[in-house]
């Protein structure tokens, strides 16, 4: 039996994975412009290899292919996780990525929902323990014809030096543990643009742009983007405060890696992500230290996807604990 | 108005499809054929018969006495004749059946002596006993009693008229407060003279100008500390409890009346019921209830209660692609299992749908956690965690993330981009957690009275012991007194074999006094059959008492 209410919004999964989708667009028009158009190529390979793997997961589980298929909440998952892989990973690493994100960290858990934790994160932190230097060769912006970059990522020889560069912050570190002070290193070396990677600023602005949107059309809350953001501000800031000559500026930390993608589009993943109010500003805090931890002390390019594995795993915890207070629950004794 | 207005979290925005009906003024609903009044009124409360079929009745006649703490009368609708007493099925989505009076109305509509209730003169308890005599329960929908609501609390200050009418396509109470604004408020003093509070606050949806405007000119007239006052239309604003919020910022916890913190809130369709009953005498034996959604005639009527649906419907013209009848609103209304049921004094509107107007809900999805159903409660509770839990039959968790405190709104499953029917998981929790207190309870009862008459039965047996032992001693010592007489007993004899003697002795005389018996002539064979029988009955009923006996120490 049918029971009220009888009248519904507007609303589904699908809406609400479109407008990510679309929201993403500025940022992969800034990536292409700047990186040229071997990003789309990988897109395609990546959103083709997610829905034949949600296809095959639904033959298995013998389930119709509708509405899951049709959810694009895979094509989301598939752009995320090439967007934070390098651009010119060969096609065979960016399948097997999306393959551990769709059919280990989603499907094993039992599809859509039920994952605790973020799959393109999943993917990105296999990926780089796996296969760790194929991981950190990012190129130069402008370096690469696309025909050459086609070339690579159909497994092309890869003259390491000649064709890719280390990331800002692989720079930075490198830079710094070799005695240069964080200000030397950033002017002399072409890894750096006017705030950080180069190239990079502006993909930040055009997933900040993307960020916006979302927050206009009320698909993601404040909460996440803005207290990462702060957080990271912060903790660099600080840092950077007390001794200039070693840590990099908080702006530098803003604009470079992928904290603009991870403070608007991964950290605000609402299956493996906190939900509570007070919850989303602790889990965006505890991703903005660890991330800032590794790129600051680990040997890792960028510590976001660690940053938001671990928090994924306080979520039960988080929750649990910042219950928001119910109506005529205020004040304790009542 | 100066009144500082406060919020509540959440809520939705609908398409009010108010005015459909909202221009039509309220018309006298023709009498049916027959009525059919059910004696329970609401879920918890029912009414004892006091007519018998072919009985003659007035309109306004008690046909129910209330019975118990939330009881109230039931009145005959209309004159005419007691033609049935039997159980009928009610509005409710259970399609139960309850106990009803069918009257078949006589066309004269022929009213009882109606008398004013002279309030001056009359004690508080006297005015309370004249509100359920005349069978005033809340009209918004729940049906509480009125006379309970105004006994609780003490020292109230402030009185509401809830008048937003927050739900999609009614607009039954627009039309009162438009037509009948100064009977309403005139209740309303009635209301608060009977509370002794000093402020009264009329809250209308901001959607409802003109209810608005003919309100605020009947305030003046009564004056006193009245504010009416304008609510931004934000379903479920007119939620008793979040109605209070909006108005005086104070939030009532679930479980509590609004009388332990202060404040009263009524219907203003009940505050005209009220004014009815107390300056005309009139018991309430009908209501204003809006016809809508997909028919030709949208409208609302003054419906007699007892009123079959599919009497009232033909009013109204249902469409015919419709496909079922909600009675109440989209939002937490029911489908009617059957369109004979009776309006009763919380229907306030039925809607006829079509897939048009209520498409089917698409097919439910996993929950992505995205927490729109969490910014949409008004409760301010989790509903996604509470249908996790409810969904894992984890019913501990699910009351400890206060799965009742959930009102039922609907908001989550409105705004849920997963089309989970969201509050059916917490209905179904909530049974199941009633049902299984009410097993706990029935369990403990039964467990209870095991245990005492394990307790009882070893104290019988104890007191027949004493009992036996005097009887033996007095004996003893009476045999002791004649020790010295007729037939002494042989020296160093226990005094047991005395008696038994003496037993034995009585015996024999009362054999030879009385007449033999057919069992005294038996054959050897049947003597051993009834012999056999009486071992076995006797095993068996020893059996269970030896049993019963080891518990029956811990009763003590």
């Amino acid at each position: 039996m049918i029971h009220s209410p009888y009248i519904r919004r507007n609303a589904s999964v699908q809406r609400v994975m479109f407008l990510v989708l679309l929201a993403l667009v500025p940022g992969i028009a800034a990536y292409a412009w700047q990186f040229g158009a071997a990003i789309l190529v990988q897109l395609a390979l990546a959103t083709i290899t997610a829905l034949a793997a949600e296809a095959l997961v639904m033959r298995l589980r013998k389930r119709p292919l509708q509405p899951t298929l049709g959810d694009l909440s895979a094509v989301v998952t598939a752009w995320l996780v090439v967007l934070s892989f390098p651009p010119l990973a060969p096609w065979w690493l960016t399948v097997f990525a999306v393959l551990v994100a769709i059919l280990v960290a989603k499907h094993l858990y039992g599809g859509l929902g039920q994952n605790p934790f973020n799959p393109a994160m999943i993917a990105f932190c296999t990926m780089i323990v796996a296969y760790p230097s194929l991981m950190s060769q990012w190129p130069m912006p402008g370096a690469d014809g696309f025909a050459a970059q086609l070339a690579l990522i159909l497994g092309g020889a890869r003259e390491l030096d000649g064709v890719t560069g280390a990331t800002a912050l692989d720079a930075l570190r490198s830079g710094m543990r070799a005695g240069g002070a964080a200000d030397a290193v950033l002017q002399q070396g072409t890894e750096f643009g006017v705030a950080g990677g180069r190239g990079w600023e502006w993909i930040a602005l055009g997933y900040l742009a993307g960020g916006l949107f979302l927050l206009a059309t009320r698909v993601i809350t404040w909460h996440m983007p803005v207290l990462f953001i702060a957080a990271l501000l912060a903790i660099s800031g600080v840092f950077w405060i007390a001794d200039p000559a070693t840590h990099a500026s908080p702006l530098f930390h803003l604009a470079s890696g992928g904290s603009m993608l991870a403070a608007f589009f991964i950290l605000t993943d609402p299956v493996s992500g906190a939900t509570t109010p007070r919850g989303k500003l602790l889990f965006a805090i505890g991703v903005a230290l660890i991330a800032w931890l590794i790129r600051s002390f680990g040997a890792y390019p960028d510590g976001i996807a660690f940053g938001v594995l671990l928090m994924n795993m306080c979520v039960p915890l988080i929750d649990m604990k910042t219950q928001p207070t119910v109506f005529g629950h205020r004040g304790g004794s009542r | 108005m100066s009144a500082r207005l406060f919020q509540f979290h959440g809520g939705i925005k609908a398409n009010g499809h108010k005015r459909e009906s909202s221009e039509s003024p309220i018309q006298q609903a023709p009498l049916p054929r027959r009525l059919v009044v059910p004696l329970r009124q609401s879920t918890r409360a029912t009414a004892r018969c006091i007519v018998e079929p072919g009985e003659k009745v007035l309109k306004g006649q008690r046909i129910g006495e209330p019975e118990g703490f939330l009881g109230t009368a039931v009145h005959a609708p209309t004159s005419g004749t007691v033609v049935e007493f039997g159980r009928h099925v009610m509005a409710h989505p259970s399609g139960l059946e309850t106990r009803c009076v069918v009257i078949e109305p006589d066309g004269a509509d022929r009213w009882i002596e109606r008398k004013p209730f002279d309030l001056r003169h009359a004690t508080r308890a006297d005015a309370l006993g004249w509100l359920r005599d005349c069978g005033i329960v809340g009209l918004g929908g729940a049906t509480f009693p009125s006379h309970v609501k105004l006994g609780t609390g003490s020292g109230v200050d402030t009185l509401i008229l809830n008048g937003a009418e927050c739900e999609p396509w009614i607009t039954c109470d627009d039309r009162l407060m438009r037509e009948r604004a100064a009977d309403i408020l005139a209740g309303a003093g009635i209301l608060r003279e009977l509370i002794g509070a000093r402020r009264l606050m009329v809250g209308i949806e901001d959607n409802k100008p003109e209810a608005i405007e003919a309100m605020r000119p009947a305030a003046g007239a009564l004056g006193g500390n009245i504010e009416v006052i304008a609510i931004p239309a934000i379903y479920p604003a007119g939620g008793e409890k979040q109605l209070i919020r909006v108005l005086t910022g104070i939030e009532i916890p679930y479980g509590k009346l609004g009388g332990d913190f202060g404040v009263q809130c009524f219907n203003v369709g009940t505050a005209h019921a009220v004014y009815r009953a107390f300056d005309h005498g009139e018991p309430l034996v009908s209501r204003v209830l809006t016809l809508t959604g997909n028919v030709e005639r949208p409208g609302n009527w003054e419906v007699l209660i007892g009123t079959p649906v599919d009497e009232l419907l033909p009013l109204a013209g249902p469409k015919p692609d419709t496909d079922r009848y909600v009675m109440g609103g989209p939002m937490m209304g029911f489908a009617l299992p059957r369109l004979d049921v009776p309006v009763v004094k919380g229907s306030n509107c039925v809607i006829s749908a079509s897939p048009a107007l209520f498409p089917p809900a698409p097919p439910e999805q996993n929950c992505i956690r995205c927490g729109e159903c969490a910014r949409a409660c008004p409760a301010e509770l989790q509903p996604f965690e509470l249908y996790w839990f409810s969904r894992a039959k984890n019913f501990g968790k699910a009351q400890e993330y206060h799965l009742f405190d959930c009102i039922e709104c609907g908001c989550c499953a409105y705004v849920c981009p997963s089309h989970i029917p969201l509050v059916d998981y917490y209905r179904f929790a909530k049974s199941e957690i009633w049902a299984r207190e009410r097993e706990k309870t029935a369990a403990d009862l039964a467990r209870e009275r095991f245990e005492f008459r394990n307790y009882r039965q070893e104290r019988e047996k104890e007191e027949k012991a004493a009992k036996l032992a005097a009887k033996a001693a007095a004996t003893r010592a009476k045999l002791d007194a004649e020790g010295a007489g007729a037939e002494p007993a042989p020296a160093g004899e226990d005094p047991k074999k005395a008696l038994i003697a003496a037993a034995l002795a009585r015996a024999k005389a009362q054999q030879a006094a009385t007449a033999p018996k057919n069992t005294d002539n038996l054959s050897p064979a049947t003597q051993a059959e009834i012999d056999a029988i009486e071992a076995r009955r006797q095993a068996t009923q020893q059996a269970p008492a030896g049993a019963d006996a080891t518990p029956g120490t811990d009763a003590r």
